[in-house]
């Protein structure tokens, strides 16, 4: 069982937190201070598993990590759980990410936590792995997220607008039209943000 | 608008306050506005306000003022909301909370909904964090979901239904049917979830394995799909299909086949074609042969088969990827308790690994080193450790220092190398070590009489040099009250003698009395070692005695009461001195349980028999004890000074000092000869001595001797007990028996009778003499009566 899911940035600010087993809010931001401590310790070139801390259970969960650029992803689990698979969890959950959000880095976890929990539920229930096939967790988020858009109804009409607008690609507008020898100097009109 | 503009403005002003004290003001005004946002009536922003409070208590700060706003939400009919909702629900609510039986009804009629998503939704709250009593509500909607056509639902009711297993165990028949019936499927989500479920209904109940082993054949099936199918774009990972599933099956078929023949014989082909077939250049592949190894171990699986996984794991840990290593350590500490001599032969590259520079490595490393420790390599192996232990980093340190003592204490080679070793601990890591260590290792040093003059020569040099290790000074100051002579004498055969004189050493013992850095237990041993020393030199006597008054007034009370005593000692009873300061008899190591002889000593007056064995943590204190003992039980008149020694009995049991003191004042009667005779015949005596009994059981010694005119060669004995009873047979002393009774072979044997029966043995002999082989069994029915009973 997946005890905790976790990532940090390499200050340690938690960007995501999921606990599957109930901890107060206290001992959950103790963990999180714990494990960032844990884990930065270590070198780029030791191996991706760890001894649980106190906090968490001690020596009969591990922590296992992955640390890309700026962020740690960690993932605490029991015994039952392969630690190679859930090395391989995490890749795919990193590669999830990076189709849903093009190109992911860190602003997007921050600016849409949201969205990462939703698209996290989508991989992982109740502590266990759901769904592994990245196509197919896709697909479900997509689908569901059209609907919450299919919702918003009228009242989504002028944000859809703006972002259609947004999205447009408008050629580039000349700054001087030379035909022959007439020169037209074209005024500076404000940019359409 | 999207709820998540909102939620950015809110998180761009956060991050954009630079100190703590401003973040916590901007939140702590965000957190009213929220507050008073929630009081009013339903207005089109609540799920941006609870997304906003969602993401404050992800940096920490209180948010439960939300939990009522989840309930309602949750029963809004609007999707969006009800998304918001349920994820609040998992980050705030938890069973403790009453807020968590409310939503107990929302989610009930989610789960009829029309939208697969919503009722997604809800089957992804109750997994999370669904209570016992909400489980037992919704239990049988889980079980109709189970049926279902849409597999994205099937999946996540799989899974839930593990999670109400594990809340309400009782409810696990109820899942049974529909388990297996979701094997069928094509899905590999589906039959994920399906054999997760599975593997959780065998591990909480064991009656249902024999339900579940009839599955074997189709999940052999199913994994030979995986196996042998070609390139799969869907589940596809580095190559393997879906290794994922892979690994799943793998486990639960190690569980439906340990201990059973059946199932095992119908895995065997199986798991030899993934040993075989998996390409391991990847994590994932790797991961499939990890578990395929582990699942083989734990089998009745062929001979053929577990060295092949035996060779798979050595293949591992030569692999240059860290983790693999690390994996295979794992679990080559799983199988090192079955199959030592396979694991053995790895110990070369296991050693190696204690020098890598990963933590977890190391530690993985240190735990099956001690584990492969063998009289064969025990030489070898620790020279390895103690390097380790020098260098190793601190959290390991004790764990490795105690793996020392316990390895060193069961395959010593020989007595001066045990010493050496410890020694060597000692002085490398002191302060991590047990506290049970210096008993132990006083116990070792008095046991090996001929060294004592090497111990404490080295011991001596090694005090000199640093006080601050608590257990390396406590085993110093006791050898050198002890063997404190044999230091002044000068000279030593087995080590550079050190040239000391009394003045050296008592200031040695003096510096260890007064240094901040002794606890009050080295103290201790300090003075009482002192005071020994004073009927063991000469000049310095009155050096001593002012020593000794001096802590009559300290404000330890342990150290003051012991200085008055021997103050006393010096003064009223200074004719008992050398009596009571002796030097003290071999100690044995004693069993739980045995008193440590003071009642004994009180009435010792009528007894005849030793006094039982004493532990040596009570030594030091039993000396002054005694003294007491002797001054209170005063009818008796004070005896000469000069003790004979114990009458010389074949156990080779001890009481302390005072206890043989009082087997003077109580008069020498000759104890019977303990042994009983068990076999006698041409010319073979064999009899049986009993060294030690409990309640729990017998350590007794077989001894053969020779009447013949010939030597008897080949000799040996087997020993057989009744089934509860449990039998150790130490080596025997040799094979050959000298004619004429000229040398004897003895044989100790321990048996532990936990079960209290009573206990018989059956003897078979066999030796060769005179050129023909015999054999002859003799039954044991009675044991004689121990004389340390």
């Amino acid at each position: 069982m997946i005890k905790a899911i976790l990532i940090f940035n390499n200050h340690g600010k938690p960007r995501l937190s999921k606990f599957y087993e109930h901890y107060t809010e206290d001992t959950e931001q103790q963990i999180i201070r714990e494990t960032f401590h844990l884990v930065s310790k270590r070198d780029d070139n030791v191996c991706n598993f760890l001894e649980g801390g106190m906090l968490i259970g001690g020596s009969d969960n591990k922590l296992i990590y992955r640390h890309y650029a700026t962020l740690y992803f960690v993932f605490c689990v029991d015994s039952s759980e392969s630690e190679l698979g859930i090395l391989d969890l995490i890749q795919v959950f990193v590669e999830t990410l990076d189709k849903c959000f093009e190109n992911v880095c860190e602003l997007d976890l921050i600016f849409h936590m949201d969205k990462v929990h939703n698209i996290l539920s989508e991989m992982v229930m109740g502590g266990m792995v759901l769904e592994t096939n990245m196509n197919e967790i896709i697909t479900q988020v997509d689908a569901q997220n059209k609907m919450e858009k299919s919702e918003a109804g009228i009242a989504g009409a002028p944000a859809r607008a703006v972002s259609a607008v947004k999205n447009m690609n408008l050629p580039e507008i000349p700054r001087n039209i030379n035909i022959g020898d007439i020169s037209i100097k074209v005024p500076n009109l404000p940019s359409f943000k | 608008m999207s709820p998540s503009v909102r939620l950015q403005e809110m998180i761009r002003v956060i991050r954009s306050a630079r100190t703590q004290c401003e973040e916590r003001g901007v939140i702590q005004k965000e957190c009213a506005a929220i507050r008073a946002q929630f009081r009013q009536a339903d207005n089109g922003g609540r799920s941006h306000n609870l997304a906003k409070l969602l993401y404050v208590h992800m940096l920490g700060y209180p948010a439960h003022f939300g939990q009522m706003e989840c309930v309602r939400l949750i029963a809004s009919p609007r999707y969006s909301e009800k998304r918001v909702g349920y994820l609040g629900a998992m980050m705030l609510l938890d069973e403790k909370q009453d807020a968590s039986l409310l939503i107990t009804n929302s989610i009930k009629n989610d789960l009829s909904h029309s939208s697969p998503y919503v009722q997604s939704l809800a089957l992804c709250t109750l997994a999370c964090m669904g209570s016992a009593e909400m489980c037992r509500d919704l239990a049988p909607e889980i079980d109709r979901l189970l049926k279902t056509a849409n597999a994205y639902i099937k999946k996540k009711a799989a899974l839930c239904a593990v999670h109400i297993v594990r809340k309400v165990p009782e409810l696990a028949e109820l899942f049974n049917t529909a388990a297996r019936s979701l094997l069928t499927e094509k899905n590999h989500g589906v039959l994920h979830g399906a054999v997760v479920l599975i593997t959780e209904l065998c591990e909480r109940n064991p009656s249902a394995l024999p339900h579940f082993r009839k599955i074997v054949p189709d999940l052999v099936h199913i994994m030979k799909g995986l196996v042998m199918s070609g390139y799969s774009p869907e589940h596809n990972v580095a190559g393997i299909s879906d290794p994922f599933l892979q690994v799943r099956i793998l486990r639960l078929l190690r569980i439906l086949g340990r201990n059973d023949d059946e199932a095992s014989d119908a895995m065997n082909d199986l798991l030899a074609q993934v040993a075989t077939n998996t390409d391991s250049s990847k994590t994932a592949g790797s991961a499939v042969l990890y578990e395929t190894v582990l699942t083989i171990m734990d089998i009745n699986s062929e001979c053929g088969l577990r060295i092949l996984a035996v060779n798979i794991l050595g293949r591992f840990l030569l692999s240059n990827d860290r983790n693999i290593r690390y994996v295979s350590m794992m679990s080559l500490q799983k199988i090192v308790q079955t199959d030592h001599n396979a694991v053995q032969r790895h110990r070369g590259t296991i050693v190696d690994c204690l020098k890598d520079q990963d933590a977890s490595v190391k530690r993985r490393a240190l735990e099956l080193s001690l584990a492969l420790v063998s009289a064969a390599n025990i030489r070898s192996l620790m020279k390895e450790l103690l390097l380790f232990l020098s260098c190793c980093p601190p959290e390991l340190r004790a764990q490795t220092a105690s793996g020392i003592f316990s390895a060193a204490e069961r395959f010593a080679p020989s007595q001066r190398w045990h010493i050496d070793t410890a020694l060597h601990v000692l002085t490398t890591a002191g302060g991590d070590v047990r506290d049970e260590m210096v008993p132990s290792l006083i116990q070792l040093i008095t046991t090996a009489t001929e060294l004592h003059c090497y111990t404490v020569h080295k011991l001596y040099r090694a005090l000199v040099a640093d006080i601050s290790q608590q257990s390396l000074v406590q085993v110093a100051c006791w050898c050198i009250g002890e063997y404190g002579d044999l230091l002044l004498r000068g000279e030593c055969e087995e080590t550079e003698p050190v040239q000391v004189t009394e003045d050296d050493v008592l200031d040695a013992l003096e510096t260890v009395l007064q240094s901040h850095m002794s606890s009050p237990a080295t103290r201790g041993f300090a003075l009482t070692a002192t005071m020994k020393l004073s009927t063991r030199i000469s000049r310095n006597v009155d050096r001593i005695r002012s020593i000794v008054s001096i802590y009559g007034s300290c404000i330890d009370v342990e150290l003051q009461q012991r200085a008055v005593e021997y103050n006393a000692l010096f003064k009223k009873y200074d004719h008992m001195r050398a009596a009571v300061l002796e030097r003290m008899p071999v100690i044995d190591r004693s069993s739980p349980g045995h008193d440590n002889g003071e009642p004994a000593m009180i009435q010792a007056p009528d007894k005849t028999k030793n006094n039982p064995v004493v532990t040596l943590t009570q030594e030091p204190t039993n000396q002054a004890r005694d003294l007491l003992d002797l001054l209170g039980g005063s009818d008796e008149p004070a005896q000469p000074s000069t003790v004979q020694p114990a009458p010389a009995a074949p156990v080779p049991d001890s009481g302390s000092a005072g206890g043989d003191l009082l087997d003077l004042l109580g008069g020498l009667d000759s104890i019977p000869d303990p042994s009983v005779t068990v076999y006698e015949q041409n010319g073979v005596t064999v009899k049986l001595r009993c060294d030690r009994q409990t309640d729990v059981g017998v350590t007794a010694t077989l001894v053969a001797s020779n009447t013949t005119d010939s030597d008897i060669t080949q000799f040996t004995l087997q020993a057989a007990v009744p089934k509860c009873v449990q039998l150790q047979m130490r080596a025997p002393s040799g094979d050959v028996l000298p004619a004429r009774g000229a040398g004897q072979v003895t044989q100790t044997v321990h048996l532990n009778n936990p079960n209290k029966v009573s206990l018989r043995m059956r003897v078979r002999l066999s030796y060769c003499s005179g050129g023909s082989t015999c054999q002859d069994t003799v039954q044991v029915d009675s044991f004689p009566a121990s004389a340390s009973h």
